[in-house]
């Protein structure tokens, strides 16, 4: 590895450290959602389903609606929590 | 084939072959060659950024079947592509800005660029070069077929006649354009899926007489086509969730996906790609199967799964309406094929010809290099393409996972995790790929999981064991 190269300045890894484990909380919090109500809502014989706009329920909540959810979070979190940070400060000072 | 469905996909070509020219004037300066030819100059804003991720991972559920699956399998396969929505945030997240500050601090220009600066290994560059070379090749010449009968089915001429009309629109643009004539229409042909699968979805719906209809048509005939378990119980909770991995997060490892989460201008077009490429991945995947479910009771019994998108578009809409939605299959698969085939190039000539070959080639020679090989590949995949051979086809099938099993530890790893050194990496490389090829062939769902699940589970540990257990000496590092 060249010297120093994977070195960031320390407020700046913080930043990025964080970033990256948000993807990865989102990922987690997305597959439960996913899981939960398709395998939840879909696992009873097909007689039981209700339905929402004609959908099977599972299906509406699991595919449909959990998509506008993590839509709308992955937004909030951007907007809320990523900090811009400029890609060649860096090198600069080097 | 009529006249009035094959004008809106010509008028498409055009415009695409218009991008390319275009494009092709920035590449004219020598000394930014290499960096503007394979990476578009590091340039790309928010939305371009987030449609070529998108076309990209595109390519990753054609590989899994698309529509045409889902016609067979009902909603159970909706639920398995919606799996691509965690790609739309995932990837630009997690490799995130640390991999465009690391990548621009190295000039890396390839993903092997990055692995060569960060484990300093010659074997690291050699293996992965390789992997990328065979995988990548395959799955072009795959993809080259798939357009071929495309446009064979669209026109009524023959594959031979279809296959080169193919290979000459695609190989015009790469070679003129370079990296951002394909990120550009890459925006223009995600358009055109985003807007085409919402349309066809809307006719569709209204030929099958509204959801409700159309759902209980489909309860009638087979009540396992609205469960999420697919038309023969087959697609059990364990493996349909295993493809969170293959088509999800593991995507983050596809070289042609990592190259663009370096190709960006700032954080501001990131954050921007963040959220657009989220909502445009989920909608084009939630759209496109269900025009693959909803089509099963208007037009029963089509046998080819391949054919379902072009019979139902055909069937629910006028044909002028239809060529114009048709360009969407025809835009995803050409996004895919030139990419790729950038990228095989780019591993050849920055990979392997300047590393090990002729460090010290002028820029003219490269250019001149970079061009010739891009079109060389492209002549060569076309003449495989004519008669497949069928270790090609073999190849194809796992190449995608061969990738995710070879690079995504050595890239993570390698990114947040200080210790990990070039005897990790090259560790993790042999024990990813080499058992998703033992595993593939021999246990194809172990425990009931997707056959790369495993491989992605025991590299890491290769990875992780192995950089402990051989660390680099500080004398080595100072060499």
């Amino acid at each position: 590895m060249r010297k120093d190269a994977m070195e960031m300045k320390d407020h700046h890894r913080k930043i990025v450290n964080r970033e990256a484990l948000i993807g990865v909380g989102l990922v987690l919090f997305n597959f439960i959602w996913w899981f939960a109500f398709a395998y939840g809502l879909g696992g009873k014989d097909p007689s039981e389903y209700t339905y929402v706009f004609g959908l099977p329920a599972w299906f509406f909540y699991s595919c449909v609606l959990g998509f506008i959810i993590m839509s709308i979070l992955v937004a909030i979190v951007v907007k809320k929590f990523f900090v811009e940070i400029p890609f060649d400060e860096e090198e600069e000072s080097q | 084939m009529n006249i009035e469905a094959l004008i809106p996909l010509i008028l498409f070509l055009i415009l695409i072959f218009g991008v390319g020219i275009w494009a092709g004037k920035y590449v004219q300066t020598p000394k930014t060659f290499l960096n503007e030819y394979f990476l578009g100059g590091r340039s790309l804003g928010g939305f371009i950024l987030a449609m070529t991720m998108t076309a990209t991972y595109g390519s990753a559920s054609s590989f899994i079947g698309g529509p045409g699956a889902a016609y067979n399998e009902g909603l159970g396969w909706v639920l398995l592509s919606m799996t691509q929505v965690a790609t739309g945030y995932f990837v630009l997240m997690v490799l995130g800005k640390k991999f465009a500050i690391v990548t621009r601090r190295y000039q890396a220009v390839t993903m092997v660029d990055f692995l060569k600066e960060r484990y300093q290994s010659k074997w690291v560059v050699l293996i992965s070069s390789i992997s990328i070379i065979i995988f990548l090749f395959s799955a072009m010449a795959a993809q080259w077929i798939g357009g071929a009968r495309l446009i064979e089915s669209l026109t009524g001429l023959n594959y031979t006649s279809a296959l080169f009309i193919f290979a000459l629109s695609v190989l015009i643009y790469v070679t003129i354009g370079g990296f951002r004539a394909v990120a550009l229409t890459d925006a223009i042909q995600g358009s055109v899926m985003f807007i085409g699968t919402l349309i066809l979805l809307i006719a569709t719906i209204i030929a099958g007489g509204g959801i409700p209809n159309i759902i209980s048509d489909l309860t009638a005939e087979n009540p396992n086509l609205v469960t999420p378990y697919g038309a023969d119980g087959t697609l059990t909770a364990t493996y349909v969730s295993s493809f969170w991995i293959l088509v999800g997060v593991g995507v983050i490892a596809l070289p042609q996906v990592a190259v663009r989460a370096m190709s960006y201008k700032n954080s501001r077009s990131m954050h921007r790609a963040l959220i657009i490429g989220t909502i445009v991945v989920g909608f084009i995947m939630l759209n496109m199967h269900l025009i693959g479910v909803f089509a099963r009771p208007i037009l029963p019994g089509i046998e080819i799964a391949d054919t379902v998108m072009p019979l139902i578009a055909l069937e629910v809409m006028p044909a002028w309406l239809a060529g114009i939605v048709l360009a969407a299959p025809m835009a995803a698969i050409m996004s895919t094929v030139d990419s790729l085939l950038l990228l095989v190039s780019s591993t050849i000539v920055k990979d392997v010809y300047l590393n090990y070959i002729e460090p010290k080639a002028s820029y003219e020679r490269v250019k001149r290099l970079s061009i010739t090989i891009t079109a060389v590949l492209g002549i060569i995949v076309f003449v495989l393409a004519l008669n497949p051979p069928d270790l090609i086809i073999w190849l194809n099938l796992f190449a995608f996972g061969g990738l995710e099993a070879a690079f995504i530890w050595p890239i993570i790893m390698g990114l947040y995790w200080k210790k990990g050194n070039k005897n990790g990496a090259i560790a993790s490389m042999i024990v990813g790929v080499g058992l998703y090829i033992l595993s593939d062939s021999f246990f194809p769902q172990p425990l009931g999981l997707h056959s790369v699940v495993l491989p992605v589970v025991f590299s890491f540990i290769a990875y992780v064991g192995v950089s402990l257990l051989m660390p680099i000496t500080q004398k080595q590092l100072q060499k």
